[in-house]
């Protein structure tokens, strides 16, 4: 059989592969065939019928979207009776749709409105009276409106195929036919909002975003997810400085157009009424109100003194700020502090990883591996949960690539639906019960292993060590919590480890022994809310908080900082799998300032000279002198993610080895951060719990 | 008892037996000649069985009158997954109730039919879907089924021929659209009955994804005569490529309805004349649905032809499911129109823009033009919007449809005018539908 | 859910009758038999059938808006269908619908006070030649006449 085929339409002649469809054919020759059922990805429907065309030897109009190409078939798209077909369609559609675009929140967005525009009658024969129903609420985050509704089920599939969860199903039938949600009068699933968008009218709106705006009102900032540690781009729209809603329906970014509630919704965070909004400073046991000038000098003439008398710091990075200020951060500990003693909430371990995989050049996964390699194991995580875009492209890889997924976890997951094989373990057990999966694996060509907290210290390389045995080429994932986790680690916040993983010649107290240390003089935590779940041993600390809220540690602070959030500055993050990406400010809270400038500030106030703390100066720095950042700009300037370089050369262990212990989010929480979320606060679902098989 | 008194002109093929009391009994069904088909396509190769098929020119009875024989040659036979064999006895074509009575007077005519089918296609499970308001039909396939189990003539190892046949009946629950084949695969997997998708082809991945052979209740239930006959002879019975003889459903406007046996080729007016003793009270025939209201009606005058798959199309029209209506000079073609399309849009599954947002824009326009309410410009919109759904749905039932439709406000255009301005419809002042 | 020993007869049957793995296509037969025995399909109905065909609740409320004959509202005791379609149209089945209406003094899918009757005009219902038809419950009634109807209905009230 030939692998390429010829077709002429209307008068181009183009070329496909066999297979291909009419719809995606035409595309080569410029030529676009309209579409509503029809959806990259998702399963065959051909129920809308607007991508009738004619194809010359068939008596009837052809189906484009469910027409595979063949040789010598002549199309055209573009004569009187396609395009009274495309006009029939379009009509039809009108007929009990509800024409109430200029309330609609899809209005200016809705593919119905340029459709009918492109290829619609100028005016309706419908002369009858429309069918209406009434609104309703799913849930906190979806409505449905059903005379708005074609029924053209992308919904329907993307919660089915894409979130594997089938939440929604249609019943009745004929003109009555309507989308059900699965527990009968309401939604119980991830609340992610992929069917609200996929919508392409305003059928399916969010609680969130309903009646707010007009979308041409609004800017519209490309930034990456704060919450979790996959990297999703979302594309925030902005009016006068407020975030009104999250998606990312330009398909931009690693994610393409996948987003779960917390990168979909979970913005509100930033304009929540007990956001700090100036400076705090503890005057009589209470802390109060003070000026930025007031609050840094308290700091410095603090700080001076401690470190004048020779008294013990802590600090404590966050793992949701920029590389940038990770780096500048160890860098003031270092050389202005001058400790060593800084370290941030470990999630997993990626430095016994990076040791475990020196020298190989092709033995770390990127997001993308999740979708393209023919099969993937997971090790310990209920995926679906805690890392939900891998979940989604592993969904998507079985989906499109027949792809084999093995599954070693404690309790039952979503990915088991998919599963080639899953195997439960009881703790400790991770290693033994991948023996069980070894034949099964072995006759795999390729593999990606992803492993949870659950694999750590010398597990990291017994777990390579059985990766090396299958013998077939196998890339490997420490998963990680937030944003930033992984950047954390490799910009060196870490007692140890300077950037890059290199050693640091005395290593310091990590973070749980900083707050077992008794005599400790000051803590500084940035971004971060270590008291939430530990107990400072120190009796009288001066504490020192850069935070968004009054968080626990917060409350226990001399000095607070209201800083601003990962969506409200710029700089890079480095996601799980090392893909490097740029944040883009999207709007500015009054009162706050990035952590950046609140570093440069205090040192500037310390009388330290660390350089200028502009962000794009710092990621120089970063790419000259961090192992694995000499990352093409370009990629990243242009919105892109460019994965950071495998190490080449040894990882020193922690002197004293740490159980690192990740926070384990669901769906619905995000840390500290979460409980500042109107949304994962309210959704039905939350706080949601791991292992359940949801 | 029989629901209508035969009539001796019929050719009586299928029905022979009909009126046989305990027709449901094994015994009764073999001491008429019953299962012996079955017994001689055992010895046969299926092939040679599948010859006979196509050689007898039997055409499906459910509506689209595709060649039988050759439905049977593409089932892979050789596949290694599992073949099943289904019988559709959805029958909700309106005209259309023959179904009813071959299951009713003679189950086990369709249960050989099937046995032969299985033997053809090497499939060893059938399922007959019959539509739920046949609950009484249920029962008795059941009680059929029961006896030919108890019997020997199905369940394993039939009458020692090493065949093994399981078959089951599957209630269907009020929806035209589950005829559809494929929409009835989805029903009968438990899911809403949508059509799917062809190709594939139910032959080849049909019921729960195997090859499966489907065919109607008459189709199924002329097999054994076929076979015990010869194809040659159930050929010679009716017209070139048009096999065999038909039960033909007559209703409507006659002194005689009924269910007659009539070989295919038989001629339309004679029919009505011969077997519905004419059009009811000595009125004039306006128009003849020859093959269930999904076909173009015929204008008295169009009516002079023979009735076989090939005729009927020449004239612009189908055979269909041999639902024959016939309507007299005092009918309302609007009220027609309307009543037609108020069925469809009631049954129309709602998976295609057009079908699903045509009819019910159609049914609305039709109500208010019968109402009075009409406009001029109405009437070639329902031409239009008709036109719009033809050839352009997911499945049959949007030309369905459209082309009863198209054909009344085409051949019946005057009628549409005589409702415009507000007139009262001319016919319901008339108490012409008196009771029979 | 309990259900008599007949119909759990018959469910236990129709779990075997498809191949394995696919006792989702037992969802509608259930249904049908089930709700002549509970008066409808109640939720509970839908919850229980799901859990015996392993399927979620959400795909039963699927099928139940399709199929018109599972009933989500209780009926009458005697369900009064008219057929209104070609046939039955032409012969007077409309008519006899609009005196159905009248002598029970229900419309269309409603149910007497008390109880007894629900009455629904229906779709050709296979019965054309005999036209015009009426189904009770599960029973046809040919060459129905208003006459004839009234009868019927009499005879069902006084048989309660
Ligand atoms: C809307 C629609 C309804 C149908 N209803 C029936 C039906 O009730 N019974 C039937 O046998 N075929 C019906 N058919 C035809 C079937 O799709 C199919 O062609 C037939 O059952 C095949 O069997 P046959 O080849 O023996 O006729 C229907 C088709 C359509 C499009
Ligand atoms: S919000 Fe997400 S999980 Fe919920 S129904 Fe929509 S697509 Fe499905
Ligand atoms: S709600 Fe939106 S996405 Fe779902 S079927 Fe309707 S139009 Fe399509
Ligand atoms: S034509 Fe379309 S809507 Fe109508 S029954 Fe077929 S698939 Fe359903
Ligand atoms: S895009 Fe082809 S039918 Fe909808
Ligand atoms: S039209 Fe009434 S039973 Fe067929």
């Amino acid at each position: 059989m030939s692998d390429i085929v010829h077709l002429t339409v209307d008068g181009k002649a183009i070329e496909a592969p066999p297979g291909t469809l009419l719809i995606n054919a035409v595309k080569r020759a410029g030529i676009e065939i309209p579409a509503f059922c029809y959806y990259d990805g998702l399963k065959l429907q051909a129920a809308c019928r607007m991508c009738l065309v004619e194809v010359e030897k068939t008596p009837k109009l052809q189906v484009a979207c469910t027409l595979p190409v063949a040789e010598g078939m002549v199309v055209h798209t573009d004569t009187p009776t396609v395009h009274e077909a495309r006009k029939g369609m379009v009509e039809f559609l009108l007929t009990n749709h509800p024409l109430d675009c200029p309330v609609c929140d899809k209005g200016g967005e809705c593919e119905l409105q340029d459709m009918t525009f492109r290829y619609g009658f100028g005016e309706s024969r419908f002369l009858e009276q429309k069918q209406h129903i009434d609104e309703k609420q799913w849930s906190a985050v979806v409505y449905f409106d059903r005379p708005r509704c074609i029924n053209c089920y992308r919904c329907i599939r993307v919660c089915d195929e894409g979130m594997g969860l089938t939440a929604l199903g249609i019943t009745n039938r004929g003109v009555l036919a309507e989308i059900i949600p699965n527990e009968h009068d309401h939604l119980n699933c991830d609340e992610c909002g992929m069917c609200i968008d996929i919508c392409p009218v305003g059928a399916l709106t969010s609680g969130m975003y309903r009646y707010k705006t007009r979308p041409w009102e609004m800017k519209h900032v490309g930034t990456i997810c704060t919450h979790c540690s996959n990297g999703c781009k979302t594309t925030l729209g902005v009016r006068n400085d407020e975030i009104i809603r999250g998606n990312n329906r330009d398909r931009s970014g690693l994610n393409g157009e996948f987003l779960c509630i917390k990168g979909r919704y979970a913005f509100d965070f930033t304009h929540h009424a007990e956001r700090l909004q100036s400076p705090l400073v503890r005057r009589n046991g209470k802390l109060e109100a003070a000026s930025w000038s007031e609050a840094l000098a308290e700091v410095a003439k603090n700080w001076t003194a401690i470190k004048q008398r020779g008294g013990r710091f802590g600090v404590i990075g966050s793992t949701r700020t920029t590389n940038e200020e990770n780096f500048f951060l160890q860098k003031f500990a270092r050389q202005v502090l001058g400790t060593n003693n800084i370290d941030h909430h470990r999630s997993g371990d990626v430095p016994t990883l990076l040791d475990a995989l020196s020298g190989r050049t092709d033995a770390l996964a990127t997001t993308a591996d999740f979708y393209e390699r023919k099969a993937v194991l997971i090790v310990g995580a209920d995926l679906s949960q805690e890392q939900p875009f891998l979940a989604w492209q592993v969904r998507a890889n079985v989906r499109h690539h027949n792809a084999h997924i093995y599954v070693a976890t404690p309790g039952p997951v979503r990915e088991d639906r998919v599963a080639a094989a899953s195997v439960r373990y009881q703790e400790g057990g991770e290693l033994a019960s991948l023996e069980n999966l070894r034949e099964k694996l072995r006759a795999e060509p390729e593999l990606v292993v992803a492993f949870g907290d659950a694999i750590q210290g010398d597990a990291v390389r017994q777990l390579v060590n059985f990766g090396d045995s299958l013998g077939v080429p196998v890339k490997y994932v420490a998963l990680l919590d937030y944003s930033n986790s992984r950047g954390a680690l490799d910009m060196g916040l870490l007692p140890h480890l300077g950037p890059g993983y290199h050693a640091v010649d005395t290593p310091g107290m990590s973070l749980a022994a900083m707050l077992a240390d008794e005599s400790l003089d000051a803590l500084w935590v940035v971004g971060a809310n270590p008291l939430g779940r530990h107990v400072l041993a120190a009796s009288k600390p001066f504490v020192v908080v850069q935070d968004l809220f009054l968080t626990d540690t917060a409350e226990h602070a001399a000095v607070v900082f209201p800083a601003a959030s990962a969506y409200e500055k710029s700089g890079t993050v480095t996601n799980l799998c090392g893909e490097v990406q740029r944040l883009e400010a999207a709007i500015k809270v009054a009162g706050t300032k990035p952590d950046l400038e609140i570093f440069g500030l205090l040192a500037r106030e310390m009388g330290a000279n660390l350089g200028i703390w502009q962000a794009s100066k710092i990621f120089e720095e970063i790419r000259g002198s961090v192992r694995g950042y000499n990352i093409p700009l370009p990629i990243l300037t242009t919105g892109g993610a460019a994965q950071t370089a495998a190490l080449n050369g040894h990882v020193p262990a922690p002197p004293r080895a740490e159980r690192i212990q990740a926070a384990h989010n669901t769906l619905f929480t995000s840390g500290s951060l979460g409980q500042f979320s109107r949304t994962l606060q309210v959704v039905l679902e939350a706080p949601g719990a791991l292992y359940q098989g949801r | 008892m029989l629901y209508n008194e035969p009539n001796p002109l019929e050719t009586r093929v299928l029905t022979k037996r009909f009126g046989i009391p305990n027709s449901e009994k094994a015994e009764v069904y073999v001491a008429n000649g019953g299962y012996q088909a079955f017994l001689k396509a055992t010895g046969m190769p299926p092939e040679k069985i599948i010859e006979e098929v196509k050689v007898s020119n039997l055409r499906g009875r459910g509506g689209a009158g595709f060649p039988t024989g050759l439905k049977w040659s593409f089932v892979p036979r050789t596949s290694p997954k599992p073949k099943y064999l289904i019988c559709n006895a959805d029958e909700s074509e309106p005209g259309t109730c023959k179904d009813r009575l071959l299951m009713e007077y003679d189950p086990h005519q369709l249960i050989e039919g099937m046995l032969i089918g299985g033997l053809a296609v090497d499939s060893h499970k059938g399922y007959i879907y019959i539509r739920g308001e046949y609950r009484y039909l249920i029962t008795m396939m059941e009680h059929a089924i029961d006896d030919a189990y108890a019997h020997g003539w199905l369940g394993k190892n039939i009458q020692g021929t090493g065949f093994d046949f399981d078959l089951y009946v599957h209630t269907g629950a009020g929806a035209y659209e589950c005829g559809e084949e494929t929409a009835l695969l989805d029903s009968i997997e438990g899911k809403r009955g949508v059509p799917r998708m062809k190709p594939p082809f139910p032959a080849v991945a049909g019921a729960w994804g195997c090859p499966t052979l489907l065919n109607n209740v008459e189709t199924y239930s002329a097999v054994p005569n076929i076979i015990r006959d010869g194809g040659a002879a159930f050929a010679a019975l009716g017209t070139p490529k048009n096999g065999g003889t038909r039960l033909v459903c007559l209703s409507g406007h006659v002194n005689k309805p009924g269910v007659y046996e009539i070989p295919l080729g038989y001629p339309m007016l004679e029919f009505i004349e011969k077997f519905g003793g004419g059009v009811r009270g000595g009125k004039k025939l306006k128009a003849v649905i020859p093959g269930g209201s999904s076909c173009p009606v015929l204008t008295a005058s169009e009516c002079d032809i023979i009735m076989d798959y090939d005729t009927l199309a020449k004239a612009g029209s189908m055979l269909g499911s041999g639902g024959m209506v016939v309507i007299d000079e005092d009918t309302c073609m609007v009220k027609a129109a309307l009543r037609i399309m108020r069925f469809y849009a009631h049954e129309s599954c709602g998976w295609c823009v057009p079908c699903r947002e045509g009819t019910t824009w159609l049914r609305k326009m039709l109500q208010r033009f019968h109402d009075g309410m009409g406009q001029a410009s109405d009437i070639p919109i329902i031409g239009q919007v008709s036109k719009n759904m033809l050839g352009r749905t997911f499945c049959a039932l949007g030309d369905a449809a459209a082309m009863p439709t198209i054909s009344i406000v085409e051949k019946f255009r005057e009628e549409f005018e005589a409702h415009l301005d507000g007139r009262p419809c001319p016919y319901e002042h008339k108490p012409a539908m008196a009771l029979a | 859910m309990t259900f008599s020993p007949a119909l759990e007869a018959r469910f236990a049957k129709l779990l075997t009758i498809y191949p394995e793995g696919r006792q989702r296509s037992a969802v509608v037969p259930m249904l049908m038999y089930a709700q002549d025995e509970v008066g409808c399909v109640t939720r509970e109905l839908v919850e229980e059938v799901a859990r015996r065909c392993g399927v979620q609740p959400m795909q039963v409320d699927e099928v139940i808006g399709y199929y018109s004959m599972l009933h989500t509202k209780p009926l009458g005791k005697y369900h009064i269908q008219v057929c209104t379609n070609i046939s039955c149209l032409l012969t007077g089945g409309e008519e006899l619908y609009e005196h159905a209406k009248k002598t029970l003094g229900i419309g269309n899918k409603e149910v007497t006070p008390d109880g007894l009757f629900s009455l629904e005009e229906v779709e050709c219902m296979g019965a054309c030649s005999w036209a015009p038809a009426v189904e009770v419950n599960y029973d046809f009634h040919h060459h129905v006449t208003c006459e004839k109807l009234d009868r019927l209905i009499e005879d069902l009230r006084k048989l309660k």
